[in-house]
Parts: C-alpha cells; sequence; structure tokens
C-alpha cells in the first residue's frame, strides 16, 4: 500500500498535509504524534472510512475507491474506537460477522472452523457463548480481535487498540499485535498514542506533526532524543530495554 | 408489528425507537387522510399505496432527522419521534376536520378488529413476504445497527441497508394499520421483552418477536372481547393500558440494570448513527 500526497480539510482547517509514505509488507507500522497531528485522519482515509480532498492511495495498484467494498474487505480490516457496541451478542455472533465478507448471510462448515479457530487464537472459546456486553474491556477488545482474525485480511488498521485498557490489557493487546505480524503474516497498522509500546512492538513508526510526517522510518531511526523532542515538544531520554531504545519524558 | 420495531431497533441503534416512537404510525394515518381526500372512491389496495408512501417517507424523514442532530441522551431520540408523529397527527386531525371527516378516519387511528372481515384483512398477507424478506437480510441489519465504521469494514453499505432496512419496517407498519388501525406498543416492548432473553442477533430472535407480539395481541383481544361482552372494547385500548405499563416498567428496568448501558449509549452513540459523527470528530481529535 502507498500513500501519496494526501491531503484532507475540517470546515477550512487542513488536518492532513500532503503526507507520502509507503506501507511496508508483512510488518508491524505505528503512527504516532501529538493530538490533532492527523494520524486517525490518515488511518480513516487509507481504510476508505473517511473521504479524502487530494491524494492518492494505491492498494495493491489499484486506488482504494475504486475497489469493491466487499472485495476490499476481504483484505482490509479496521477497527476504530468508535466500535462501541452496546448490542447483546454473543462472542460467538461477533466473530461470525468477520465472516460476512465471504459468505454473507450463510455460514458454511468452513467459516464456522476459521471461527473457532479465531476464538481458539484468542483464548475466547469459554467466553463465546457470553454476552459481549457483559464482558471486561480487555475480553471484548480480544473478541473484536477474534473478528478481525475471522475476516481473514492480510492489512489490519487498529485505530487506538490501546485506549481505555489497563496496563496489563494494553500490553497484552500489544503482544497479540505482534502475534498478528509474526504468526499470520499480517500487515498491521496502528495509531498509537503510548509511544513505548510503539518503539517496543513495532517495526517501522511514522511520527505526524500538524498534519505532515515529521519522521518516518524503523523503530531506531525514529526513536532518537532529538526527533521525539522536536514531535512532542518535551523533553526526552532514550535508554535501550532488550535491544529496543525506549524514551522517558518529563 | 413487532419484527418491525425490531428492525427499526437494530438498525437506530436505539431500544425505543419503534413504529409509534418513530412516527411511522402517524404517517401511515395521514397517508390514508390523504387517500380518502384525493381518492374519495379508492379501494382498500389504493388507501393501502398512500398509506405506504406516506409511512416511508415519514421514517426516512425522522431517521434522516436524528442523524443530522446529535443528541446527548437516548431517550431524546423516541421523545422527538413523538413530537414528530403527534406533528403528523395534528396535521392529519386538522385535514379531518377541515374536510369532515373526522368519522371516516376514526376508525384508523384506534385499532380495532371489529372490521376485520374478509376482503379487508387480505392486505395483512403483504407483511409475510416482507417479513421474509427481513429474515433473509437479518445480519445486514445486525452489522448496520453496528455503526457505520463496522459496516464499512464488513463491506456491508451503510445507507441503502439503513434505508431499504427502513422501508421494510415502514411498509410492515402501514399493511397492519390500513387494516386494523394504530396498535400502539407493540412494536416497542415485544422486541425489547424478547431481546432480554434472547440477545439482538436478528435471526435468533426474528421468530420469537413475531410470535411474542401475536400472542400478546392475542391476550389483549381476548381481555378486549371479554370485559364488557357481549361488547368488544377497542383492542387499542387495551394494548395502550397494558403496554404503557409494560414500558414504564421497562424504562425502570433498563434504568436499574442497564444504567451503564445507558450512559455509555448517552456517551457514544446518544441518537441514531452518532456514532458516525463522533468517528468523524474523533478523526478529526486524534
Amino acid at each position: 500500500m502507498k500513500v501519496t500526497e494526501l491531503t484532507k480539510r475540517y470546515d477550512g482547517k487542513t488536518v492532513v498535509n500532503g503526507v507520502s509514505f509507503e506501507i511496508p509488507r508483512g510488518k508491524v507500522l505505528s503512527l504516532i504524534g501529538p493530538n490533532g497531528a492527523g494520524k486517525s485522519t490518515v488511518m480513516g482515509i487509507i481504510s476508505r472510512l473517511i473521504a479524502r480532498d487530494n491524494g492518492l492511495v494505491d492498494f495493491e495498484g489499484q486506488d482504494i475507491s475504486k475497489w469493491k467494498s466487499k472485495e476490499l474487505s476481504k483484505r482490509l480490516a479496521i477497527l476504530t474506537q468508535s466500535n462501541q457496541i452496546q448490542m447483546k451478542l454473543t462472542v460467538r455472533e461477533l466473530v461470525t460477522f468477520g465472516r460476512f465478507p465471504y459468505s454473507g448471510g450463510h455460514t458454511t462448515a468452513e467459516d464456522k472452523a476459521i471461527v473457532d479457530q479465531a476464538l481458539a487464537y484468542m483464548e475466547l472459546e469459554e467466553f463465546q457463548d457470553r454476552f459481549i456486553d457483559e464482558l471486561s474491556g480487555g475480553q471484548r477488545q480480544r473478541a473484536m480481535i477474534a473478528m478481525v482474525i475471522a475476516q481473514d485480511t492480510e492489512y489490519v488498521l487498529l485505530d487506538e487498540p490501546t485506549n481505555n485498557l489497563d496496563i496489563y490489557h494494553a500490553t497484552n493487546m500489544m503482544k497479540i499485535v505482534r502475534r498478528l505480524c509474526d504468526e499470520l503474516g499480517k500487515t498491521v497498522i496502528l495509531v498509537l498514542h503510548e509511544i513505548n509500546y510503539a518503539a517496543f512492538y513495532s517495526d517501522y513508526i511514522c511520527a505526524f506533526v500538524d498534519g505532515e510526517i515529521a519522521s518516518f522510518g524503523t523503530v531506531k531511526e525514529v526513536m532518537t532524543q532529538e526527533t521525539l523532542s522536536r514531535i512532542y515538544k518535551v523533553d526526552f531520554e532514550i535508554m535501550e530495554i532488550e535491544g529496543k531504545p525506549l524514551s522517558i519524558y518529563y | 408489528m413487532s419484527v418491525a420495531g425490531l428492525i427499526m431497533q437494530q438498525l437506530c441503534m436505539n431500544k425505543f425507537v419503534s413504529p409509534t416512537t418513530g412516527a411511522t404510525i402517524s404517517s401511515a394515518q395521514f397517508g390514508i387522510l390523504l387517500a380518502l381526500l384525493f381518492m374519495p372512491n379508492s379501494t382498500l389496495w389504493g388507501r393501502a399505496l398512500f398509506a405506504f408512501a406516506a409511512a416511508i417517507v415519514g421514517t426516512w424523514i425522522f431517521v434522516w432527522f436524528i442523524q443530522r442532530i446529535q443528541f446527548k441522551d437516548v431517550v431524546m431520540v423516541p421523545l422527538v419521534g413523538i413530537m414528530f408523529g403527534n406533528v403528523i397527527g395534528g396535521i392529519t386531525n386538522y385535514l379531518a376536520y377541515q374536510y369532515e371527516m373526522t368519522q371516516a378516519l376514526s376508525s384508523w387511528l384506534v385499532g380495532h378488529f371489529s372490521l376485520v372481515v374478509r376482503g379487508r384483512f387480505e392486505l395483512v398477507y403483504l407483511a409475510v413476504p416482507l417479513v421474509i424478506l427481513a429474515f433473509v437480510f437479518a445480519n445486514h441489519f445486525n452489522i448496520v445497527g453496528m455503526g457505520k465504521d463496522f459496516s464499512k469494514n464488513l463491506g456491508v453499505h451503510y445507507n441503502l441497508v439503513l434505508f431499504a432496512g427502513l422501508s421494510i419496517a415502514a411498509m410492515i407498519t402501514a399493511s397492519v394499520v390500513v387494516v386494523v388501525g394504530s396498535i400502539s406498543y407493540i412494536g416497542l416492548i415485544v422486541p425489547n421483552v424478547v431481546a432480554m432473553f434472547k440477545g439482538d442477533r436478528i435471526r435468533g430472535t426474528l421468530i420469537d418477536t413475531a410470535l411474542f407480539g401475536a400472542i400478546f395481541v392475542l391476550a389483549c383481544d381476548m381481555i378486549a372481547r371479554t370485559v364488557i361482552a357481549p361488547y368488544e372494547l377497542p383492542i387499542e385500548l387495551i394494548v395502550g393500558i397494558i403496554g404503557s405499563i409494560l414500558f414504564i416498567g421497562l424504562l425502570l428496568y433498563r434504568l436499574r440494570h442497564g444504567r451503564k448501558a445507558v450512559r455509555l449509549g448517552a456517551a457514544h452513540s446518544g441518537g441514531c448513527a452518532s456514532t458516525v459523527a463522533q468517528s468523524e470528530r474523533g478523526g478529526d481529535s486524534a
């Protein structure tokens, strides 16, 4: 997937300005930056949820807006923060919706097997008949990921997956993200606020400031004292833990 | 009727939306009045056509309206629907007075079974293919009920399914209104009660909802026929009394047990699809 000269304006205010980058296949890419930097908007545009004003999003040789919605949903899945489901659905029913692009209303035996696998992968088997509104935040998030796994797409886009989760569940979520990439070979793109999660669990980082890319590269390239201070305008200290650069800010 | 309520509640992500609180019934009545006014000799089918069109347009306007405006509270949506329905009802009444049609119209304003005879009730069969259609697209409705982003992710055309579903619900409602008149509350109470026990997956609850709705009406009808036998009370009266009591019970239940859900609803999807607006703003701010 390749993005060129992306621009988006809201009410005359430019929130994304001439953004170009290429998404490395089979890797984890984190989009970071201060509030209002446009990272969620970029995520929305590359997942076709938000219409762009200018620029190109090339997805496997064809512009994203020219893809049939159903075909695209077999290749690219997105979870946004607005997925606050209040519906009384069981975990299994939710995960089965992931098969919708393939089988529509009729689930086949193959779909059932894939749903079983997804539930097992997320260790949700014991919860599969529970209603999602009875689950904890972490379990619900896992159920959503299981749905994405059932959707069986190469690209997985997650908008702030650690939002509203405590340290335990957030860290587990990041480990799951890593497994999605390493074990299932997916290309994962995340919007993250917590830069150390981005540093520890992703391969590449793209940092936004004021709707433009401030820095794009491997974790080591972006996680420098000079770059981070420039992006967040606070003082940073970089330390190395398990060979990964982690930051302390104050 | 209860199936129509089920579909509307799902599509609007609001447990308090129904043909009564979504202006569908009053729009259908308005359509019947228009038919009586402009085509005094119209057949039942002609009136049904008017009622269908009016019910669909009325429901669309209501949903378009609540999508435009973001409500802070889930309870606001049905309130607006009731107000909107009353406005339409007011216009209907005014026109009826103006043209001295109140007598003719009253038979559709208060639901009763005494006019249900052969040659009239066959119209209700129209609802059968519509309910089957609703069953076929049950999963679509469920997915649309989870929001715009969610639908797009799964490759479902949000607006198309939303309006198709609302049209089906409006037509089911209209076909009932034309034959027996308005029966309120069923579309509101029955799906809620069924969902409490069986969850929200339409495929799993559609048949239960339809059956439970039928039993509810049957019970009310038996009461209506026995209370002042050998005379018969309009069923709307009985359904209204029992329905409103159940509705208050339902509100209290939701407030007590579903406080969290109601609050969440207020924060995240105050109105029909205001999650959409939420996400658009979210995209902006994050």
